[in-house]
């Protein structure tokens, strides 16, 4: 059902790099869950709402009052690459 | 001494520790001890004997075990995953800090499916963990070290989180209590996000009156995370001892009915089922005509919120970045494909494929409308019953390995508890029996489920903590600590 054009395809959109392997086996396994996944295709879903979200809830507000942030410096700490305050990342075009 | 100690439970070590009986910090460190000589892998991180805790009188010193999930401020914290090998959060998950700030300390980080996905714990990128009841056999998951570490004495209570079961499935296959509360009880701050309207966080006990005591330190309103909302009212310690008036609700192709049940897990369901009546509960045949249909619908809309969810793994901001020459793309491409273990990139890609151009419709437009039907199921069964009950695993324990080279099959075994994450309801399982597995061998545990309506929490656990005593299962893992009953 998935064929190899698609394994690479779909790879990209996700930025993930697979192997030939991992190609190969991705495609088989795909297939197999999507043609589970196939059988809602016979329910009638005519007119039923889609469901987002299981708890209703509209406009959770709080006062919009300034507070604290994490500093800079420990939202950095984690970082592979901090530099000059920022996050320093490979050219987009190297 | 101390083996005595590890047989106790939450609640009944608290009620020694406040008449002055037992001192709270020999009770953490005898944990501490049990801990560091885990030999199921159920730790992936542990505070060691000497944490003192926050002095708080509601879990006064308590020790206990948290999901790898769960953000905890200057200590690893990996959800299981490669891509986060040594990330220290620089903040504290809502949930972990409410247990803190109650009293509760620290006494380890829980091995998991990498990413909260998996129902096995074999997609650690740390290891699997193995089971105490047979080491040969899975735990479950994907909060498989929480459940494998209080089924195993090495740690009196944990947390997990519940995506499709991952908190009820282990809790069956470890012979434990786990409940998944409703949708917005507890919040998901720090929780590090698996399926965004699914997760929710949830206790892993030896006995309901545990569940109880750790939903109400843990559930409330949160301004972090805007939709939970708290259960209203709070949560009652459970007292009921009999079920008269109450209506259970069995639905046939739902049950130990339905096809793929093991004969073991059919006939501890069956047992139950009297059990129920003898307390005075009416017992009836209900209908869930979608439920059936669960995991088709899970197994599209949880794989597409983890695919935008795992996103941020990018090698950027935190964890992993694989050295790569190229431009900022190939430096994405190689950090996610080097990080992240088999599953992790198997549900990214469907995700990804069930979102992309072309398939929407067909797949994540189609499974929310499943969800809807699946949601009105349940509202429509509540009218007629109190609590619905199933089996919460179709299997007992499996061996390591049984699954691994058929995600299908693994995907299975959340058949009865996805259904209820969809319809954001509250659903329990507690210890329901021994049953044999299939190929011969110890009698494992089985896991019975109870579900109840948005926000009836209470009512769920009192429930819940009557057939508990009634069905009495005192039951021990041969593989817990090394002391013996």
């Amino acid at each position: 059902m998935i064929d190899r054009e698609q394994v690479l395809h779909v790879a990209r959109l996700a930025r993930l790099e697979l192997s030939e392997d991992e190609v190969e086996r991705m495609a088989g396994e795909l297939s197999s869950i999507l043609e589970h996944v196939e059988r809602i295709s016979q329910l009638d879903l005519d007119g039923v709402e889609p469901t987002t979200h299981v708890v209703e809830l509209e406009n959770v507000l709080r006062p919009d009052e300034p507070r604290p942030s994490l500093p800079r410096e420990r939202a950095l700490e984690p970082a592979p690459d901090p530099a000059d305050g920022a996050f320093r990342v490979p050219s987009p075009q190297a | 001494m101390s083996a005595e100690l590890l047989e106790l439970t939450a609640g009944q070590a608290l009620a020694r520790i406040e008449s002055g009986e037992l001192d709270s910090d020999a009770y953490f460190d005898a944990y501490a001890e049990a801990a560091e000589a885990d030999t199921l892998g159920a730790y992936l991180w542990r505070a060691g004997p000497g944490a003192r805790g926050s002095g708080g009188e509601r879990l006064r010193g308590l020790p206990i075990a948290v999901k790898d999930i769960f953000c905890t401020e200057g200590i690893d914290t990996t959800a299981g995953s490669r891509i986060l090998e040594g990330y220290r959060p620089p903040y504290t998950a809502t949930a972990v800090r409410r247990l803190a700030e109650s009293g509760a300390r620290l006494l380890g980080k829980t091995n998991m499916d990498e990413f909260a996905m998996g129902s096995s714990n074999e997609n650690s990128a740390y290891g699997p963990v193995r089971n105490p009841w047979d080491p040969s056999r899975v735990p479950g998951g994907s909060s498989g070290g929480s459940a494998a570490a209080v089924a195993g004495r090495l740690a009196p209570w944990a947390i997990g989180t519940d995506t499709g079961g991952s908190i009820r499935q282990p809790a069956a296959l470890c012979g434990i209590v786990g409940l998944k509360p409703t949708y917005g009880a507890i919040s998901r701050y720090g929780m590090i996000a698996f399926a965004s309207s699914l997760d929710q966080c949830g206790p892993l006990t030896r006995d309901v009156a545990d569940a109880a005591r750790l939903l109400g330190a843990m559930q409330g309103p949160d301004a972090c995370d805007s939709t939970c909302v708290g259960i209203d009212g709070g949560v009652q310690m459970p007292s009921r001892e009999d079920l008269q008036g109450l209506r259970v609700g069995v639905a046939r192709d739902f049950s130990h009915e339905a096809e793929g049940v093991e004969p073991g897990v059919a006939a501890a369901f069956e047992r139950n089922l009297e059990l129920i009546r003898g307390l005075g509960a009416e017992v009836g045949e209900c209908e869930l005509p979608h439920a059936e249909h669960g995991i088709s619908a899970y197994y599209v809309l949880a794989p597409a919120e983890a695919s935008a969810n795992l996103a941020r793994y990018d090698g950027v901001r935190y964890g992993l970045r694989a050295d790569a020459d190229g431009d900022l793309t190939s430096m994405y491409e190689r950090t996610r494909s080097d990080g992240f273990g088999a599953e992790v990139k198997r549900r990214i890609m469907l995700g990804t494929y069930a979102l992309s151009s072309g398939y929407y419709d067909a797949y994540y437009g189609r499974a929310q409308r499943v969800r809807t039907k699946i949601a009105g199921d349940f509202a429509t069964a509540f009218e007629s019953f109190d609590l619905i009950a199933t089996p919460t695993s179709p299997s007992v324990a499996f061996e390591l390995g049984a699954r691994t080279q058929d995600p299908l099959a693994m995907y299975l075994s959340d058949y009865f508890t996805v259904p209820m994450s969809l319809a954001g309801i509250p659903a329990i399982s507690i210890p329901a029996g021994l049953a044999p597995p299939p190929g011969g061998g110890p009698e494992l545990p089985v896991g019975l489920q109870l579900a109840s309506p948005a926000f009836t929490e209470s009512r769920l656990l009192d429930a819940a903590h009557a057939l508990e005593a009634a069905i009495a299962f005192d039951a021990r893992p041969p593989a817990a600590g090394e002391a013996g009953p």
